[in-house]
């Protein structure tokens, strides 16, 4: 039986072996792996790529002080994308779960409508919800829009649930008995950010600290996109940062929003702001990646 | 000689609600083609697996037969000169490509004219299709489609990674997306690999035999694929399922919507029975289905009494589970939701739902209709205006606080019901959480309405609020777009109003806007005639004299299908369109109030008797309309036809003194007036032709 980090392990040996290039988690908060600059930013633009990395995604709502055996407030996903798709995407992917020691043979597959969309990052794509024997394991994408720009290549993305993949794996009813490494299950190592951030989350986040944080972010992100146009030379000039400030953004708004700090008619204006940053973003960074280097 | 025709677009994953649609549109789009290009073919059929778009057809010829066509040149006059031929007639030739020695004479109504007989011979069946399937095929219509290939590329529902195209023993060659047709298919993803053999594609070089490519003929197609765990047949799939849970000997909750489903969105179906702890059937029932119905795709079982039993069907899109591995990870995945959901049962009754109604101010109903909460606060005053009791008051502002707990953000399905089930669990008395219960009912024209009044006036509120309120901001359906089912909602306003027996005054409930009352009176119209089933001339008529009121709509309608039949009905139904059209053209409105009638005017014989007949009934006929005896009503107006047609056949409506035609119209005008309250004989459809007027 395969440990977690067996497991994890495994994965990107399989997609390094078909090209990724096999990154670390991005280290920012982010709510999901989409939303790291590897997938974000490199899938716009005609460049092909090939990325596979564990993200932990961290959704403050979904917190459940570590007493729900199956919810998380961060989970781990493993994101890969191959861009552009390849005509046998599906098979890869299938002998994926081989590569982890599924015998496809012995097990029931189905691939069910699932289409994707984030209204925050002017992003959304076709796909199916990948189910195994009735546990639904990956999200399969065929992104068309990331930052409101139609994709000129399209990517498949994969999202693999680590803990669930895991879990079924290894025949655990609770992640938190999830074997991690010999010895250690999951619960000794995750137990107490769930619980803590849980805390944190919903009872003890300072609402007027958090808005304060958002505003100072969404005023640096703004004020490097508008820096843009006038610089001089295009290549060094800081999207990568600019981005950052997004994703800070984008955080700090699931915080508030899990302290239930949003009220409706602020809650779809919130959003747009944090669109329009991360729509600007990605129009700099389309931009850059064909602006002339200055000599 | 004919030809058989197999194509298959093979794809990825198509959604299983979009196969039966798309294949319609195939076979229509297929059968134009052969119209549009003068071929035939005796049978088209279609069928799908999610992974294959298939249509054959059979006795298609090799080419289309030779045509002909007369191509009209100069007039003779022009193109002879002595017998020789001009520039003209050496013009038109060349045009044509011949000598003139080819050309013909015609005679027409203008004249001769120079002409050619131009013949084409028919062009191969297999090229003609070449030619039109890759843009028929794009054309398929999908509700929502995807490029792949890159920008601009082309679009399908999901990518089309092979296609068989065979015209007899040949394949038809073309390409789409970049894939060349040829006769190789593809068998199930796991198990479909017995004998790879090398495949032949129209376009690109020789593809090397991979897993999985299975070379087929017109004849061999299904029976290969069966032997590589595809079940081409959607009705074989079918009864695969059904025969496979009979096989497992327990009674499943029917369900024709899942089985579809699972029809299409699995290759080779195998139903298997797995089990969970009796311990969880002490959560609720409700949530239990939606559970295993909604999440997981499974079929409930029931014991011999009926109940609900720790069972389930899943069905698999493979052959068999020998190991039993497929059903233990369905059992733990159930486990893990059933789990999740006595977590959530629990955790949500630590706070109750009348604690809840402040948290509505986060939850979004529309954004420009604001939150949860501005919406119960709306449907509250409503509630009121209706005439809704303490209860009803009470069950209005709880009804959508189960929106904030944690089994409704996660079964959506079970809105209103979970509320219904807290509330019980809460104390609150039967009749609010009974209408908690139920205020989203009906959900569909199948479904029943709420049974308690309560809960219809809730349900009530709740639906007149949504119209409103879209209508107030411009959210109004148009064609097949109707994103917050308003349609559904009128619809079930209609349904309660008239099922219900509520005579509640629905122009005041819909207020001022015209669309809105449009929009009613079409879903009016839609639930007599579809559902209910009355003809649509009755309908028509009824609902000219009135809709404010829909149970006694029903009456009325009742009273005139009963009456029909009848022999005095439709004649008499003739004489009111006759009275009409003569008001009409007199340009005296009906529903002007009835103004006296000078007897002393009125000429002994057919018009005096129909007056007196009249008044004598019109006592007796405003007691049965009081009483809502709409058919005894009827009856008795009916009763005056003999005495109409004499009116007709003798008297002279438009009489030469002024003052005598006035008082016949006034005797006709009241006539129509008692009668066009129950319904408006003149859009009743009668097979007695209406003479113009005299």
């Amino acid at each position: 039986m395969d440990s977690f980090q067996q497991v994890l392990f495994k994965l990107k040996n399989y997609w390094s072996d078909r090209g990724a290039i096999v990154q670390e988690p991005y280290d920012l908060e982010v709510g999901a792996g989409t939303m790291a600059p590897e997938t974000f930013l490199r899938v716009l633009g005609p460049k092909p790529y090939r990325v596979a990395y564990v993200q932990p995604s961290r959704r403050p709502a979904d917190g459940r002080y570590g007493e729900n055996p199956n919810r998380l407030y961060k989970h781990s996903q493993l994101q890969v994308i191959l861009k552009p798709s390849p005509a046998d995407v599906i098979d890869q992917y299938l002998a994926s779960l081989e590569a982890i020691g599924i015998d496809l043979r012995k097990h029931d597959i189905k691939f069910e409508e699932d289409n994707w969309e984030s209204p925050t990052l002017g992003a959304w794509g076709i796909g199916w919800q990948v189910m195994l024997d009735g546990l639904e394991i990956t999200q399969f994408t065929y992104f068309q829009q990331c930052g409101g720009i139609d994709l000129d290549l399209v990517p498949a993305e994969l999202t693999y649930g680590l803990e669930r993949l895991t879990a079924f794996l290894q025949g655990k009813d609770s992640v938190y008995d999830i074997e991690w490494a010999p010895g250690v299950s999951y619960g000794d190592v995750r137990l107490a950010d769930e619980v803590q951030f849980s805390v944190y989350n919903f009872e003890m986040a300072d609402v007027a600290t958090l808005w304060k944080l958002f505003e100072l972010h969404e005023k640096e992100c703004q004020r490097l996109l508008d820096a843009y146009k006038d610089y001089p030379d295009k290549k060094r000039f800081p999207v990568l940062p600019a981005y950052d400030q997004v994703l800070k953004c984008s955080h700090l708004f699931n915080l508030l929003d899990s302290r239930g700090a949003i009220s409706v008619t602020e809650r779809v204006g919130v959003i747009g702001r944090v669109r329009k940053l991360a729509l600007g973003a990605a129009q700099c960074w389309v931009d850059q990646s064909g602006a002339e280097v200055v000599q | 000689m004919s030809l058989p025709f197999l194509l298959e677009i093979g794809t990825e994953e198509v959604p299983d609600w979009m196969i039966a649609p798309a294949l319609e549109h195939l076979q229509s789009l297929f059968q134009e083609l052969l119209d549009q290009n003068r071929l035939s073919a005796s049978v088209i059929g279609t069928d799908a697996t999610p992974r294959r778009l298939v249509l054959r057809a059979e006795g298609l010829p090799v080419r289309q037969a030779d045509s002909e066509e007369l191509v009209s040149g100069p007039p003779k006059a022009a193109a002879f000169k002595d017998g020789q031929p001009t520039g003209a007639a050496l013009g038109f030739a060349r045009k044509m490509g011949v000598e003139v020695s080819a050309l013909e004479v015609e005679t027409t109504a203008r004249g001769e004219y120079v002409c050619f007989r131009r013949k084409t011979a028919g062009r191969g069946t297999r090229e003609i299709l070449a030619a039109a399937l890759p843009e028929l095929i794009l054309k398929i219509h999908f509700p929502k489609t995807m490029y792949w290939t890159g920008k601009g590329g082309p679009r399908f529902i999901r990518p089309i990674r092979w296609l068989v195209a065979l015209l007899g023993d040949q394949i038809v060659p073309f390409e789409v997306a970049g894939v060349g047709s040829g006769d190789c298919t593809r068998g199930h993803r796991q198990l479909g690999d017995a004998g790879g053999t090398a495949c032949a594609t129209s376009v690109g070089q020789a593809v090397p035999p991979a897993k999985r490519d299975l070379t087929v003929t017109c004849a061999s197609y299904e029976q290969v694929l069966k032997e590589n765990f595809v079940l081409v047949s959607a009705a074989e799939r079918r009864s695969r399922i059904e025969d496979g849970i009979a096989a497992l000997g327990v009674k499943v909750k029917p369900d024709a919507a899942l089985l579809d489903t699972l029809v299409y969105i699995t290759e080779y179906p195998t139903p298997i029975l797995g089990g969970f702890d009796p311990e969880f059937l002490k959560l609720p029932e409700e949530v239990l289905v939606t559970v295993m119905r909604h999440h997981q795709k499974y079929f409930s079982v029931e014991d011999a009494e009926g109940h609900l039993a720790p069972q389930f069907v899943a069905v698999m899109n493979t052959s068999a589970d020998p190991e039993g591995l497929v059903r233990k990870g369905n059992e733990r995945v159930l486990r893990a939701r059933f789990n999740d959901a006595r977590f959530f049962w629990n955790v949500d009754q630590r706070r109750k739902l009348a604690d809840r109604v402040a948290d509505l101010a986060h939850v979004t109903f529309q954004t420009k209709l604001g939150s949860y909460l501005d919406k119960t606060k709306r449907v509250v005053k409503l509630v009121r205006k209706l005439g809704g009791s303490p209860e009803a008051l009470r069950a209005a502002e709880l009804c959508k606080c189960d929106l904030t707990t944690d089994m409704v953000k996660e079964l959506t399905e079970l809105q209103g019901v979970m509320g219904g089930l807290y509330a019980r669990a809460q104390g609150e008395p039967e009749e609010v959480w009974r209408a908690i219960y139920e205020h989203y009912k009906p959900a569909g024209m199948e479904d029943g309405i709420p049974a308690t009044p309560v809960g219809r006036l809730v349900a009530l509120g709740d639906k007149l609020d949504t119209l409103q309120g879209c209508f107030r901001v411009g959210l109004i359906p148009s064609g097949s777009r109707d994103p917050f089912a308003l349609r559904r909602a009128a619809q079930g306003v209609v349904k309660i109003l008239v099922e219900g027996k509520l005579s509640l005054p629905l122009g005041k409930l819909i207020g001022k806007d015209p669309a809105l009352a449009e929009f009613f009176l079409d879903r009016i119209k839609y639930y007599f005639k579809d559902i209910r089933g009355f003809r649509y001339d009755e309908v028509n008529a009824v609902l000219a004299a009135g809709w404010d009121d829909l149970p006694d709509v029903e009456s009325r309608l009742a009273a005139i299908q009963a009456v029909r039949p009848t022999e005095d009905f439709e004649p008499l139904a003739a004489s009111f369109k006759r009275i009409e059209n003569i008001l009409k053209q007199a340009e005296i409105e009906v529903g002007q109030a009835p103004s006296a009638i000078d007897a002393a005017l009125l000429e002994p014989g057919p018009e005096a008797d129909l007056f007196q007949a009249f008044e004598r009934l019109r006592r007796q006929v405003k007691r049965f309309r009081k009483k809502k005896e709409y058919q005894a009503a009827l009856e008795a107006i009916a009763s005056l036809r003999p005495r109409v047609d004499l009116f007709f056949d003798k008297v002279l409506v438009n009489a030469p003194d002024p003052q005598i035609r006035r008082n016949r119209l006034t005797l006709l005008h009241n006539l129509l007036k008692e009668s066009s309250a129950i319904a408006d004989f003149s859009e009743i459809v009668t097979s007695q032709v209406v003479r113009g007027d005299n």
